[in-house]
Protein backbone atom coordinates (compact mmCIF):
# COMPACT_ATOMS: atom_id res chain seq x y z
CA UNK A 1 0.00 0.00 0.00
CA UNK A 2 2.61 2.51 1.11
CA UNK A 3 4.98 1.48 -1.64
CA UNK A 4 2.34 1.92 -4.34
CA UNK A 5 1.59 5.49 -3.19
CA UNK A 6 5.28 6.29 -2.83
CA UNK A 7 6.16 5.08 -6.29
CA UNK A 8 3.20 7.01 -7.72
CA UNK A 9 4.44 10.09 -5.92
CA UNK A 10 7.95 9.63 -7.32
CA UNK A 11 6.51 9.21 -10.79
CA UNK A 12 4.52 12.45 -10.49
CA UNK A 13 7.50 14.33 -9.10
CA UNK A 14 9.55 13.17 -12.08
CA UNK A 15 6.88 14.45 -14.51
CA UNK A 16 6.79 17.76 -12.69
CA UNK A 17 10.47 18.19 -13.54
CA UNK A 18 9.15 19.14 -16.97
CA UNK A 19 7.60 22.31 -15.51
CA UNK A 20 10.12 25.13 -15.78
CA UNK A 21 10.18 28.57 -14.26
CA UNK A 22 8.90 30.65 -17.22
CA UNK A 23 11.35 33.44 -16.37
CA UNK A 24 14.38 31.20 -15.72
CA UNK A 25 13.69 28.34 -18.13
CA UNK A 26 16.81 26.34 -17.20
CA UNK A 27 15.38 25.51 -13.79
CA UNK A 28 12.43 23.29 -13.07
CA UNK A 29 10.06 24.24 -10.30
CA UNK A 30 11.49 21.32 -8.38
CA UNK A 31 15.07 22.59 -8.68
CA UNK A 32 13.92 26.09 -7.81
CA UNK A 33 12.32 24.85 -4.61
CA UNK A 34 8.89 26.19 -5.53
CA UNK A 35 7.53 22.64 -5.68
CA UNK A 36 7.34 21.56 -2.04
CA UNK A 37 5.50 18.26 -2.07
CA UNK A 38 3.02 16.03 -3.82
CA UNK A 39 0.23 14.39 -1.84
CA UNK A 40 -1.29 11.38 -3.54
CA UNK A 41 -4.61 9.93 -2.44
CA UNK A 42 -7.12 7.67 -4.12
CA UNK A 43 -9.26 10.70 -5.06
CA UNK A 44 -6.84 13.31 -6.22
CA UNK A 45 -3.31 14.63 -6.40
CA UNK A 46 -2.41 17.74 -4.44
CA UNK A 47 0.66 19.63 -5.60
CA UNK A 48 2.06 21.81 -2.82
CA UNK A 49 3.84 24.94 -3.99
CA UNK A 50 5.30 28.06 -2.38
CA UNK A 51 5.86 31.40 -4.13
CA UNK A 52 9.35 32.82 -4.49
CA UNK A 53 8.17 36.40 -3.87
CA UNK A 54 4.88 37.76 -2.52
CA UNK A 55 4.02 39.32 -5.84
CA UNK A 56 5.67 36.84 -8.20
CA UNK A 57 3.64 37.05 -11.42
CA UNK A 58 5.06 33.74 -12.64
CA UNK A 59 3.29 31.74 -9.93
CA UNK A 60 0.03 31.62 -11.82
CA UNK A 61 1.76 30.44 -15.00
CA UNK A 62 3.57 27.71 -13.05
CA UNK A 63 0.32 26.51 -11.46
CA UNK A 64 -1.38 26.31 -14.84
CA UNK A 65 1.66 24.43 -16.19
CA UNK A 66 1.56 21.93 -13.33
CA UNK A 67 -2.06 21.02 -14.03
CA UNK A 68 -1.52 20.88 -17.81
CA UNK A 69 1.65 18.77 -17.52
CA UNK A 70 0.03 16.19 -15.27
CA UNK A 71 -3.04 16.11 -17.49
CA UNK A 72 -0.72 15.25 -20.41
CA UNK A 73 0.51 12.27 -18.38
CA UNK A 74 -3.06 11.20 -17.72
CA UNK A 75 -3.35 12.44 -14.14
CA UNK A 76 -6.81 13.89 -13.51
CA UNK A 77 -8.04 15.75 -10.44
CA UNK A 78 -4.93 17.78 -9.74
CA UNK A 79 -5.18 20.55 -7.20
CA UNK A 80 -2.51 23.12 -6.39
CA UNK A 81 -2.14 24.10 -2.77
CA UNK A 82 -0.12 27.23 -1.98
CA UNK A 83 1.78 27.41 1.30
CA UNK A 84 3.74 30.40 2.64
CA UNK A 85 5.67 28.84 5.49
CA UNK A 86 8.47 28.06 5.59
CA UNK A 87 9.26 31.02 3.38
CA UNK A 88 11.06 30.22 0.16
CA UNK A 89 14.81 30.67 0.24
CA UNK A 90 17.45 30.48 -2.48
CA UNK A 91 19.30 28.06 -0.19
CA UNK A 92 16.86 25.41 -1.48
CA UNK A 93 18.43 25.64 -4.94
CA UNK A 94 20.90 22.76 -5.24
CA UNK A 95 24.53 23.19 -6.27
CA UNK A 96 23.74 21.35 -9.49
CA UNK A 97 20.94 23.80 -10.28
CA UNK A 98 23.20 26.73 -9.40
CA UNK A 99 25.71 25.45 -11.95
CA UNK A 100 22.91 25.47 -14.56
CA UNK A 101 22.13 29.08 -13.70
CA UNK A 102 25.78 30.10 -14.12
CA UNK A 103 26.00 28.29 -17.46
CA UNK A 104 22.87 30.18 -18.56
CA UNK A 105 24.58 33.51 -17.75
CA UNK A 106 22.93 34.25 -14.43
CA UNK A 107 25.25 34.50 -11.42
CA UNK A 108 23.85 32.02 -8.86
CA UNK A 109 22.84 33.15 -5.39
CA UNK A 110 25.37 32.92 -2.57
CA UNK A 111 24.32 31.25 0.66
CA UNK A 112 21.92 33.46 2.58
CA UNK A 113 23.98 35.22 5.21
CA UNK A 114 23.15 34.88 8.88
CA UNK A 115 20.15 37.09 9.32
CA UNK A 116 21.29 40.60 9.86
CA UNK A 117 18.15 42.54 10.69
CA UNK A 118 18.96 45.59 8.66
CA UNK A 119 21.53 44.97 5.96
CA UNK A 120 21.98 48.60 5.00
CA UNK A 121 24.83 47.75 2.64
CA UNK A 122 25.65 44.86 0.32
CA UNK A 123 28.92 43.18 1.19
CA UNK A 124 30.02 40.00 -0.56
CA UNK A 125 31.52 40.46 -4.07
CA UNK A 126 29.81 38.64 -6.93
CA UNK A 127 31.74 36.74 -9.59
CA UNK A 128 30.91 37.38 -13.24
CA UNK A 129 29.29 34.25 -14.76
CA UNK A 130 31.19 34.84 -18.03
CA UNK A 131 34.81 35.62 -17.04
CA UNK A 132 34.65 34.87 -13.28
CA UNK A 133 36.17 38.22 -12.37
CA UNK A 134 35.03 39.57 -9.02
CA UNK A 135 35.66 43.11 -10.22
CA UNK A 136 31.92 43.67 -10.60
CA UNK A 137 29.50 46.37 -9.51
CA UNK A 138 25.80 46.38 -8.75
CA UNK A 139 23.99 48.45 -11.35
CA UNK A 140 20.60 47.86 -9.81
CA UNK A 141 19.33 45.78 -6.91
CA UNK A 142 16.36 45.04 -9.15
CA UNK A 143 16.22 43.38 -12.52
CA UNK A 144 13.87 42.00 -15.13
CA UNK A 145 12.20 39.84 -12.50
CA UNK A 146 11.79 40.11 -8.73
CA UNK A 147 14.44 37.45 -8.13
CA UNK A 148 17.30 39.13 -10.00
CA UNK A 149 19.66 42.09 -9.69
CA UNK A 150 21.58 43.76 -12.53
CA UNK A 151 25.38 43.82 -12.26
CA UNK A 152 28.20 44.90 -14.52
CA UNK A 153 31.57 43.19 -14.93
CA UNK A 154 34.54 45.54 -15.18
CA UNK A 155 36.66 42.55 -16.29
CA UNK A 156 34.84 41.66 -19.51
CA UNK A 157 32.65 44.78 -19.76
CA UNK A 158 29.53 42.72 -19.79
CA UNK A 159 26.30 43.34 -17.92
CA UNK A 160 24.86 40.27 -16.22
CA UNK A 161 22.12 39.23 -13.87
CA UNK A 162 22.48 37.92 -10.33
CA UNK A 163 19.95 35.60 -8.74
CA UNK A 164 19.51 37.36 -5.41
CA UNK A 165 20.08 35.40 -2.22
CA UNK A 166 17.04 35.69 0.01
CA UNK B 1 -19.14 59.69 24.23
CA UNK B 2 -17.62 63.14 23.94
CA UNK B 3 -13.92 63.83 23.92
CA UNK B 4 -14.36 66.04 26.97
CA UNK B 5 -15.74 63.28 29.07
CA UNK B 6 -12.91 61.06 27.94
CA UNK B 7 -10.32 63.57 29.05
CA UNK B 8 -12.10 64.09 32.34
CA UNK B 9 -11.92 60.38 32.88
CA UNK B 10 -8.20 60.40 32.24
CA UNK B 11 -7.62 63.16 34.75
CA UNK B 12 -9.44 61.12 37.31
CA UNK B 13 -7.12 58.21 36.77
CA UNK B 14 -5.45 57.31 40.02
CA UNK B 15 -8.28 58.71 42.09
CA UNK B 16 -9.76 55.28 42.45
CA UNK B 17 -12.17 55.02 39.52
CA UNK B 18 -10.24 52.04 38.19
CA UNK B 19 -9.71 53.37 34.67
CA UNK B 20 -6.17 52.22 34.01
CA UNK B 21 -6.41 51.80 30.27
CA UNK B 22 -6.92 55.42 29.28
CA UNK B 23 -3.96 55.53 26.91
CA UNK B 24 -5.20 53.20 24.28
CA UNK B 25 -8.92 53.50 25.00
CA UNK B 26 -8.76 57.20 24.23
CA UNK B 27 -6.77 56.45 21.08
CA UNK B 28 -9.42 53.99 19.92
CA UNK B 29 -12.25 56.49 20.04
CA UNK B 30 -12.00 57.66 16.43
CA UNK B 31 -12.43 54.09 15.15
CA UNK B 32 -15.84 54.00 16.72
CA UNK B 33 -16.67 57.49 15.55
CA UNK B 34 -15.70 56.91 11.93
CA UNK B 35 -16.66 53.38 11.14
CA UNK B 36 -19.21 52.32 13.71
CA UNK B 37 -18.62 49.60 16.26
CA UNK B 38 -15.48 47.62 15.58
CA UNK B 39 -16.88 44.12 15.36
CA UNK B 40 -13.72 42.32 14.51
CA UNK B 41 -10.50 43.92 15.78
CA UNK B 42 -8.19 41.40 14.08
CA UNK B 43 -9.84 42.11 10.73
CA UNK B 44 -9.16 45.81 11.33
CA UNK B 45 -5.59 45.03 12.30
CA UNK B 46 -4.99 43.08 9.08
CA UNK B 47 -6.52 45.91 7.03
CA UNK B 48 -3.97 48.32 8.50
CA UNK B 49 -1.09 46.05 7.53
CA UNK B 50 -2.55 45.45 4.09
CA UNK B 51 -3.62 49.01 3.24
CA UNK B 52 -0.18 50.54 3.95
CA UNK B 53 1.19 48.17 1.33
CA UNK B 54 -1.61 48.49 -1.18
CA UNK B 55 -1.60 52.29 -1.18
CA UNK B 56 2.18 52.68 -1.16
CA UNK B 57 2.50 49.99 -3.83
CA UNK B 58 0.06 51.87 -6.03
CA UNK B 59 1.86 55.17 -5.47
CA UNK B 60 5.14 53.54 -6.51
CA UNK B 61 3.51 52.03 -9.58
CA UNK B 62 2.72 55.57 -10.74
CA UNK B 63 6.46 55.95 -11.38
CA UNK B 64 6.42 53.14 -13.94
CA UNK B 65 7.78 54.65 -17.16
CA UNK B 66 8.62 57.98 -15.47
CA UNK B 67 11.60 57.30 -13.18
CA UNK B 68 14.79 59.30 -13.83
CA UNK B 69 16.80 56.28 -14.99
CA UNK B 70 15.80 52.89 -16.37
CA UNK B 71 17.27 50.87 -13.49
CA UNK B 72 15.30 52.90 -11.00
CA UNK B 73 12.14 52.59 -13.03
CA UNK B 74 12.56 48.82 -12.75
CA UNK B 75 13.43 49.04 -9.05
CA UNK B 76 10.37 51.09 -8.11
CA UNK B 77 8.12 48.79 -10.13
CA UNK B 78 9.68 45.76 -8.40
CA UNK B 79 9.13 47.21 -4.94
CA UNK B 80 5.57 48.11 -5.92
CA UNK B 81 5.04 44.52 -7.03
CA UNK B 82 6.30 43.16 -3.72
CA UNK B 83 4.10 45.54 -1.72
CA UNK B 84 0.99 44.83 -3.77
CA UNK B 85 1.70 41.09 -3.55
CA UNK B 86 1.98 41.35 0.22
CA UNK B 87 -1.23 43.41 0.33
CA UNK B 88 -3.00 40.76 -1.72
CA UNK B 89 -2.00 37.98 0.72
CA UNK B 90 -2.97 40.09 3.74
CA UNK B 91 -6.32 41.15 2.26
CA UNK B 92 -7.11 37.55 1.41
CA UNK B 93 -6.44 36.60 5.02
CA UNK B 94 -8.46 39.61 6.21
CA UNK B 95 -11.40 38.49 4.09
CA UNK B 96 -11.23 35.02 5.66
CA UNK B 97 -11.02 36.50 9.16
CA UNK B 98 -13.99 38.75 8.44
CA UNK B 99 -15.99 35.76 7.24
CA UNK B 100 -18.36 37.69 4.98
CA UNK B 101 -17.11 36.30 1.72
CA UNK B 102 -15.11 39.33 0.65
CA UNK B 103 -12.10 38.44 -1.51
CA UNK B 104 -8.85 40.40 -1.68
CA UNK B 105 -10.11 42.08 -4.83
CA UNK B 106 -13.39 43.10 -3.18
CA UNK B 107 -11.45 44.64 -0.32
CA UNK B 108 -8.98 46.42 -2.59
CA UNK B 109 -11.37 47.77 -5.18
CA UNK B 110 -14.74 48.15 -3.51
CA UNK B 111 -13.95 50.01 -0.33
CA UNK B 112 -14.04 53.82 -0.25
CA UNK B 113 -11.36 56.07 1.23
CA UNK B 114 -13.01 56.24 4.66
CA UNK B 115 -12.76 52.45 4.91
CA UNK B 116 -9.01 52.42 4.24
CA UNK B 117 -6.73 51.98 7.25
CA UNK B 118 -3.32 53.03 5.93
CA UNK B 119 -1.21 55.76 7.52
CA UNK B 120 -1.38 59.11 5.75
CA UNK B 121 2.34 58.99 4.91
CA UNK B 122 1.82 56.42 2.17
CA UNK B 123 -1.08 58.14 0.42
CA UNK B 124 0.69 61.46 -0.17
CA UNK B 125 1.42 62.30 -3.80
CA UNK B 126 4.81 61.12 -5.01
CA UNK B 127 6.38 64.56 -5.36
CA UNK B 128 9.81 64.52 -6.96
CA UNK B 129 12.13 61.51 -6.96
CA UNK B 130 13.75 62.64 -3.69
CA UNK B 131 10.37 62.78 -1.95
CA UNK B 132 9.44 59.31 -3.21
CA UNK B 133 12.76 57.88 -2.02
CA UNK B 134 12.65 59.58 1.38
CA UNK B 135 9.08 58.42 2.01
CA UNK B 136 10.01 54.90 0.94
CA UNK B 137 13.07 54.82 3.19
CA UNK B 138 11.16 56.11 6.23
CA UNK B 139 8.48 53.46 5.60
CA UNK B 140 10.90 50.62 4.79
CA UNK B 141 12.91 51.20 7.98
CA UNK B 142 9.66 50.90 9.97
CA UNK B 143 8.36 48.01 7.90
CA UNK B 144 11.42 45.81 8.34
CA UNK B 145 11.08 46.12 12.13
CA UNK B 146 7.33 45.44 12.09
CA UNK B 147 7.66 42.40 9.85
CA UNK B 148 10.54 40.95 11.83
CA UNK B 149 8.31 40.90 14.92
CA UNK B 150 5.28 39.64 13.00
CA UNK B 151 7.21 36.55 11.92
CA UNK B 152 6.99 35.44 15.57
CA UNK B 153 3.24 36.01 16.01
CA UNK B 154 0.99 33.20 17.19
CA UNK B 155 -1.20 33.46 14.10
CA UNK B 156 0.44 31.01 11.71
CA UNK B 157 -1.07 32.46 8.55
CA UNK B 158 0.08 35.98 9.41
CA UNK B 159 3.49 34.76 10.53
CA UNK B 160 3.97 32.97 7.19
CA UNK B 161 3.08 36.07 5.15
CA UNK B 162 5.34 38.19 7.37
CA UNK B 163 8.29 35.82 7.01
CA UNK B 164 8.14 36.16 3.24
CA UNK B 165 7.55 39.92 3.32
CA UNK B 166 10.39 40.37 5.82
CA UNK B 167 12.91 39.03 3.30
CA UNK B 168 11.60 41.53 0.76
CA UNK B 169 11.58 44.47 3.18
CA UNK B 170 15.25 43.87 3.92
CA UNK B 171 16.33 44.52 0.36
CA UNK B 172 13.84 47.37 0.03
CA UNK B 173 15.43 49.27 2.90
CA UNK B 174 18.92 48.45 1.64
CA UNK B 175 18.02 49.99 -1.70
CA UNK B 176 16.28 53.10 -0.40
CA UNK B 177 18.98 53.74 2.24
CA UNK B 178 21.55 53.68 -0.55
CA UNK B 179 19.56 56.27 -2.51
CA UNK B 180 19.10 58.51 0.51
CA UNK B 181 22.90 58.53 0.90
CA UNK B 182 23.47 59.25 -2.78
CA UNK B 183 20.93 62.05 -2.94
CA UNK B 184 21.74 63.62 0.41
CA UNK B 185 25.48 63.44 -0.09
CA UNK B 186 25.23 64.25 -3.79
CA UNK B 187 24.97 67.64 -5.48
CA UNK B 188 23.74 70.86 -3.86
CA UNK B 189 20.50 70.42 -5.80
CA UNK B 190 19.92 66.79 -4.75
CA UNK B 191 20.85 67.60 -1.15
CA UNK B 192 18.42 70.52 -0.99
CA UNK B 193 15.57 68.55 -2.52
CA UNK B 194 16.15 65.58 -0.24
CA UNK B 195 16.30 67.73 2.88
CA UNK B 196 13.11 69.52 1.81
CA UNK B 197 11.37 66.16 1.27
CA UNK B 198 12.55 64.96 4.67
CA UNK B 199 11.27 68.13 6.38
CA UNK B 200 7.89 67.79 4.63
CA UNK B 201 7.43 64.08 5.33
CA UNK B 202 8.89 63.79 8.82
CA UNK B 203 5.69 64.87 10.66
CA UNK B 204 3.80 62.01 9.01
CA UNK B 205 6.11 59.37 10.52
CA UNK B 206 4.65 59.85 14.01
CA UNK B 207 1.49 58.04 12.98
CA UNK B 208 3.52 54.89 12.27
CA UNK B 209 4.14 54.52 15.99
CA UNK B 210 0.71 55.33 17.40
CA UNK B 211 -0.92 52.27 18.91
CA UNK B 212 -4.58 52.15 19.86
CA UNK B 213 -7.08 49.57 21.12
CA UNK B 214 -6.88 47.58 17.89
CA UNK B 215 -3.11 47.25 18.20
CA UNK B 216 -3.36 46.54 21.92
CA UNK B 217 -5.78 43.71 21.32
CA UNK B 218 -3.59 42.22 18.58
CA UNK B 219 -0.55 42.46 20.85
CA UNK B 220 -2.42 40.96 23.81
CA UNK B 221 -3.54 37.98 21.71
CA UNK B 222 0.01 37.40 20.50
CA UNK B 223 -0.73 38.30 16.88
CA UNK B 224 0.40 41.90 16.65
CA UNK B 225 3.31 44.28 17.10
CA UNK B 226 3.68 46.94 19.76
CA UNK B 227 4.56 49.74 17.34
CA UNK B 228 5.58 52.15 20.08
CA UNK B 229 8.31 49.75 21.20
CA UNK B 230 10.07 49.76 17.83
CA UNK B 231 10.44 53.54 17.63
CA UNK B 232 13.90 53.76 19.27
CA UNK B 233 15.34 51.16 16.88
CA UNK B 234 13.75 52.92 13.91
CA UNK B 235 15.10 56.24 15.03
CA UNK B 236 18.59 54.80 15.41
CA UNK B 237 18.52 53.27 11.94
CA UNK B 238 17.11 56.39 10.28
CA UNK B 239 19.52 58.73 12.05
CA UNK B 240 22.47 56.59 11.00
CA UNK B 241 21.55 56.78 7.32
CA UNK B 242 20.57 60.46 7.44
CA UNK B 243 23.90 61.22 9.11
CA UNK B 244 25.80 59.42 6.36
CA UNK B 245 23.69 61.32 3.86
CA UNK B 246 24.70 64.66 5.49
CA UNK B 247 21.02 65.38 6.11
CA UNK B 248 19.58 67.02 9.21
CA UNK B 249 17.05 65.08 11.27
CA UNK B 250 13.97 67.32 11.55
CA UNK B 251 12.52 68.22 14.92
CA UNK B 252 9.37 66.50 16.08
CA UNK B 253 6.34 68.77 16.23
CA UNK B 254 2.93 68.87 14.61
CA UNK B 255 2.01 65.34 13.60
CA UNK B 256 -0.95 64.54 11.36
CA UNK B 257 -2.83 61.36 12.27
CA UNK B 258 -6.09 59.57 11.62
CA UNK B 259 -5.35 57.25 8.72
CA UNK B 260 -5.64 54.15 10.90
CA UNK B 261 -9.26 55.04 11.62
CA UNK B 262 -10.24 56.15 8.14
CA UNK B 263 -9.46 59.86 8.29
CA UNK B 264 -7.34 60.59 5.27
CA UNK B 265 -5.90 63.49 3.31
CA UNK B 266 -7.79 64.51 0.19
CA UNK B 267 -5.14 62.71 -1.85
CA UNK B 268 -6.29 59.18 -1.05
CA UNK B 269 -9.72 59.58 -2.65
CA UNK B 270 -8.17 60.80 -5.89
CA UNK B 271 -5.69 57.97 -5.90
CA UNK B 272 -8.42 55.38 -5.32
CA UNK B 273 -10.55 56.91 -8.07
CA UNK B 274 -7.73 56.01 -10.42
CA UNK B 275 -6.80 52.67 -8.84
CA UNK B 276 -10.36 51.38 -8.58
CA UNK B 277 -11.82 52.73 -11.81
CA UNK B 278 -11.28 49.63 -13.93
CA UNK B 279 -12.64 47.19 -11.35
CA UNK B 280 -15.69 49.40 -10.78
CA UNK B 281 -16.36 49.97 -14.45
CA UNK B 282 -16.23 46.23 -15.11
CA UNK B 283 -17.28 44.45 -11.89
CA UNK B 284 -16.25 40.82 -11.85
CA UNK B 285 -13.88 41.18 -14.80
CA UNK B 286 -11.10 38.59 -14.80
CA UNK B 287 -7.87 38.07 -16.74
Amino acid sequence: MVTVTDSRREEILAWLDEVKDPEVPVLSIRELGVLRDVEVSSDDVVVVMTPTYSGCPAMHAMEVDVVATLARHGVPNVRVKTVYAPAWTTDWISDEAKAKLAAYGIAPPARVEADELVPLRRRAPVACPYCHSVNTIVRSEFGSTACKAILFCNGCHQPFELFKAI
Amino acid sequence: MSGNRERTGNRQQGTGNGDSTDGWVAGARPATATSGIVENPFFEYLLRLADDRLVLGHRLSEWCGHAPILEEDIALANIALDLIGQASLLLKLAGEVEGKGRTEDALAYFRDAIEFRNVQLVELPNGDFAATIVRQFLFDAWDVLVLERLTATSNQALAGIAAKAFKEAKYHVRHTAEWVRMLGDGTAESHARTQRALDDLWPYTTELFLGDAIDAEAVASGSGVDVESIRPRWRQMVEQVLGEATLTVPKDGFAPRGGRTGRHTEHLGRMLADMQSLARAHPGAAW
